[in-house]
């Protein structure tokens, strides 16, 4: 139990996977100018990015460490994901048109989003300490890690909409227009995120 | 165009990094000195006209409805391609860059290029957009790592010119933000003239 909090709080927080890890920043800059868009983009990557790491966790464990194929994980993973992602448009747009709507436009720009890729590499290939001695995720943490992290993606996001919206109504020099002056405010952010670091 | 042409508007006209804003992620994750910017853009450069060049020449035969798919099939091969090449010859480069080695394949640089460019031109001329792009980013990545490596530990590509630390700051997280927003500003500025 305390091992499932500790991976929350330092996948929320503490590496924040934009404001830490710097994945899935080129939608992050594009979707967040609406706080409706954001929280749409939230959900949608949230799911997706559960959902990929189970398939990808599954396939890396089944098929390719047996057959000695982990040097195609790049090629095998992104296929996954890049279908993955059709098949759950088109089961969302016949199950559920309501869900469909709030999250369909979004879907097809998930395939290109290096969150998904990053987390489902990430938690095969890299150790973590979390409460113990350094470890390979099992199916069970990597879900819990995969959850925490879309959901600090979306934290992060709705946080930045928000802020975004008021810096719409304000005066900013010419050139410090549109991007700059987000990118600034990002940074604010995430030194702000920062003070989080001693927690775990 | 001409040939020239083709490889200098990478640095500024089309700067991939400032101008169309593309490869937003490896940008602000390995340019924590400039050394790592560096690698960081020759990584990219490799993959970007190797997959050019053969983007070009298939284009013709790929059906329009999975042009996608084929494309990143082909980009992620010459990203398993660069991974075992930094593997055996740069192995420390690979180490550190880490995560973003493998996130090639969803550099919207890359696709970009081959949906923009290389499926509608030749070999010769792709290769050359390829080199071209390549280079501006890795300008680009090289620059914002100048930058964070002065402010940040007081030393530029391991040189150090400062004695104690910089401010820590720059080399962390919210460097990669600040910097980047206040290079574009300049950018900015300077197109303007």
């Amino acid at each position: 139990m305390m091992e499932i909090l500790i991976i929350c709080v330092s996948a929320i927080f503490v590496n924040n996977i934009l404001l830490a890890q710097f994945l899935g920043v080129c939608p992050f800059l594009g979707v967040s100018n609406k706080l409706s868009t954001a929280t749409g983009m939230s959900g949608a990557v949230c799911f997706v990015i559960t959902l990929a790491t189970l398939v990808t966790y599954l396939i890396n464990a089944y098929l390719l460490v047996p057959l000695h194929l982990e040097f195609l994980q790049t090629i095998a993973f992104i296929l996954v994901i890049a279908s993955l992602v059709q098949m759950v448009e088109i089961v969302l747009k016949k199950v559920s048109p309501s869900l469909y709507q709030a999250l369909g436009i979004f879907l097809p720009l998930i395939t290109t989003n290096c969150a998904v890729l990053g987390v489902a590499i990430t938690v095969v290939t890299k150790e973590f300490t979390f409460g113990g001695a350094a470890h390979m995720l099992g199916l069970g943490e990597a879900l819990v890690y995969a959850v925490a992290t879309s959901l600090g993606y979306g934290l992060a996001m709705i946080l930045f909409a928000g802020l975004r919206e008021h810096l719409a109504g304000n005066e900013v020099p010419a050139a410090f227009k549109g991007l700059p002056i987000a990118l600034i405010t990002v940074g604010i952010m995430a030194m702000a995120f920062l003070g989080f670091s001693g927690i775990v | 165009m001409s040939k020239w042409s083709l490889i200098s508007k990478g640095f500024f006209k089309e700067n991939p990094t400032f101008v169309l804003v593309l490869g937003m992620c490896p940008t602000l994750a390995t340019t924590t000195s400039a050394i790592n910017g560096l690698e960081m853009g020759l990584a990219t450069l490799f993959v970007l006209v190797l997959s050019n060049i053969v983007i070009s020449l298939i284009a013709p035969v790929v059906p329009d409805k999975v042009h996608i798919p084929v494309y990143i099939v082909v980009i992620a091969t010459f990203v398993t391609v660069l991974q075992f090449v930094m593997q055996a010859y740069t192995p420390d480069a690979y180490q550190t860059l880490g995560l973003f080695i493998p996130l090639i394949v969803v550099n919207c640089i890359v696709l970009g290029r081959a949906e923009a460019f290389a499926s509608k031109n030749g070999v010769w001329d792709s290769a050359l957009d390829g080199i071209g792009i390549g280079l501006g980013f890795t300008l680009s990545l090289t620059a914002i790592g100048i930058v964070r490596e002065i402010l940040g530990s007081g030393s530029v590509f391991g040189w150090k010119f400062l004695a104690g630390d910089g401010i820590l700051a720059f080399v962390m997280a919210p460097g990669a933000f600040l910097v980047l927003g206040y290079m574009m500003v300049l950018f900015n500025k300077l197109a303007k003239k």
